[in-house]
């Protein structure tokens, strides 16, 4: 059962809440563009990744899918917010599925994070990427599947804490990690054999992997097929969120 | 048929018993008030009954409802005003009234109206685009009261309402409370450790580490505790101590200079001790029993003042961190 108008109204709130905390669109689109420029440029010197890609232009998918890792989990985790804020109750005592909170919630990380992506994105002139209208709209496609996913796995993980003192240690254990092994700075395909096995069970290694494959003609830049990537997101979603009403369902 | 039927309700936590076969009954259209000291099972009571948590064991029931089994339908008919305010600090108070009336699935075109009256009855309608950071501790809850009543509900759970508010607030606040059953046909669940507050419900249980210990009208419990007191001072304590005790019958105490006895019918007795002890009477005061007394009786102790629990504290931290620093 789902409730279309409790989806809208908590979709509506994240972007009321997104749009008068500007501090909070700066300091989110900073990382990334540190990230590109500042790491980018320095190891473009010591790596060319080969075929005419420059090493600035080989992390441009991963610094996408950084700016969508970092704001869909960040949306999500404010449940951790609404839980020691109490909102989150008055969310629980009303006459709404479970399943609707859940889709609202990942929804609401979701379209933050593509509106960032999207401001992102539009830095691909400055890098000498060449894409057509038809390859931003997949590139955009791409970041709206995998920020619903990375969105969803992080309201499973919101439920697991009850405080915000929790977020440095879902920041470093479980952000960090998910960022370095998913391809964005290195081929996974190079990466030592257990780091190998442990980036193919991270669902930001296929969002990456399919903006590559929208993003690069080339196909020695990818290393899974686009519909293995389309499938593993649309999958892992769909499961992600059946958990996390599962969670949210069990009472105490 | 009572709109809320409780039975042998019991919850554990681990190996806590948070209450234990607690059953009671609530009639409709009535203010019902549940009292108890800290941790004697209130809230654990109230979150079962609004499908917050489920029972260990027993059963509870809105309309007819069971909470655990029927929940949303229960959800529809509740309405709830939290300890701990449950507002959105970083949007409007029309902007959290407004996703409260989508939560409830209102229909488009009431929710302006139910929303604009709501916020003309607690007084707020000035201060509707103000984000609720710049509300006091009495506008927030004034506005829950507001939130809260948007949907229409057949039963309110108010629990501890007034909690830290300042008393002018406090009598502010229950003028809007106590107007609710009639103007919407409400049936009203609270909970209070304000005793005086307490006198406008129509029933009391009173609830001690986990169980109801009395239950009544506050009339009916007050006598409980054995009538009025009178205090008498005159010119000379000892004849008119003789005297009482034997015109009257009656067990005559003297503290501070003051004779003192209990009586079942303190209002007539007093023309009468004056006429029997004449000019030497100095002053006479009856003091009625109070639900505090009742509480004393019944559990030995006098109803706390709840104090900031450490979580509080550190929350209150957090927010004037946060008002600092933002919110990354």
């Amino acid at each position: 059962m789902v409730e279309v108008n409790a989806i809208y109204v908590l979709v509506a709130r994240e972007l009321i809440k997104f749009f008068r905390e500007r501090a909070r669109l700066v300091s989110t689109l900073a990382r990334p563009v540190i990230w590109l420029f500042l790491v980018g440029g320095g190891m473009s010197r010591l790596v060319t990744p080969g075929e005419g890609v420059s090493y600035m232009q080989f992390i441009f998918p991963g610094i996408l899918g950084m700016t969508i890792l970092f704001s869909s989990i960040f949306s999500s985790i404010s449940i951790i917010w609404d839980k020691e804020f109490g909102l989150m109750k008055e969310i629980l005592v009303a006459p709404v599925s479970r399943l609707s909170i859940v889709i609202g919630k990942a929804l609401s990380g979701t379209i933050v994070s593509s509106i960032q992506s999207t401001i992102i994105l539009m830095l691909f002139p400055l890098l000498g990427i060449k894409m057509g209208a038809l390859s931003i709209l997949y590139v955009l496609a791409i970041a709206f599947l995998l920020s619903f996913t990375i969105s969803s796995l992080g309201i499973i993980i919101a439920t697991f804490y009850e405080s915000f003192e929790s977020f440095s240690a879902i920041m470093n254990f479980i952000v960090m990690p998910m960022f370095f092994l998913s391809g964005a700075m290195y081929p996974v395909n190079k990466l030592p054999e257990i780091l190998k096995y442990i980036s193919q069970i991270n669902p930001l290694t296929y969002g990456i992997d399919a903006l590559k494959h929208a993003m690069f003609q080339s196909s020695s830049m990818v290393d899974f097929s686009l519909i293995t990537d389309l499938f593993v997101l649309s999958v892992l979603s769909m499961i992600f969120v059946t958990i996390a009403s599962f969670i949210f369902e069990r009472k105490k | 048929m009572p709109i809320i039927e409780v039975k042998n309700l019991s919850k554990h936590f681990g190996a806590i018993a948070a209450i234990r076969d607690v059953s009671f009954e609530v009639e409709e259209g009535t203010i019902f008030g549940f009292l108890g000291p800290n941790g004697a099972g209130k809230t654990t009571t109230i979150n079962i009954l609004c499908t917050l948590i489920n029972p260990t064991s027993g059963s509870a029931a809105i309309a007819g409802y069971d909470c655990t089994e029927d929940s949303s339908i229960v959800r529809k008919s509740i309405g709830i005003v939290f300890q701990d305010t449950t507002l959105d600090r970083d949007l409007t108070a029309y902007e959290n009234l407004m996703l409260h009336a989508y939560l409830y699935n209102l229909k488009k075109s009431e929710m302006k109206d139910r929303i604009h009256d709501a916020l003309h009855f607690v007084g707020l309608y000035d201060r509707k685009d103000d984000t609720i950071k710049k509300f006091s501790g009495g506008m927030k809850r004034r506005l829950e009261v507001a939130r809260s009543m948007i949907h229409r509900p057949r039963i309110l759970f108010l629990d501890e309402p007034t909690l830290g508010l300042d008393p002018q607030t406090r009598a502010n606040l229950w003028e809007y409370i106590v107007d609710l059953p009639k103007k919407h046909n409400v049936t009203i669940f609270m909970t209070t450790h304000y005793m005086d507050e307490a006198e406008v419900c129509d029933r009391i249980a009173i609830i001690d580490r986990g169980s109801i210990i009395a239950g009544g009208t506050p009339e009916e419990l007050k006598k409980t505790v054995g009538g009025d007191v009178i205090h008498i001072k005159t010119s000379d304590n000892t004849r008119a101590r003789d005297e009482l005790e034997q015109h009257f019958s009656l067990e005559v105490s003297e503290e501070n200079g003051e004779l003192y006895f209990t009586s079942s019918r303190g209002d007539a007795c007093i023309p009468e001790i004056i006429q029997t002890l004449g000019k030497t009477v100095h002053s006479v005061r009856l003091q009625r029993p109070t639900l505090n007394d009742v509480f004393l009786n019944m559990t030995g102790k006098k109803i706390r003042d709840e104090k900031m629990s450490s979580s509080d504290t550190l929350k209150e931290d957090v927010r004037a961190y946060r008002r600092r620093f933002g919110r990354s």
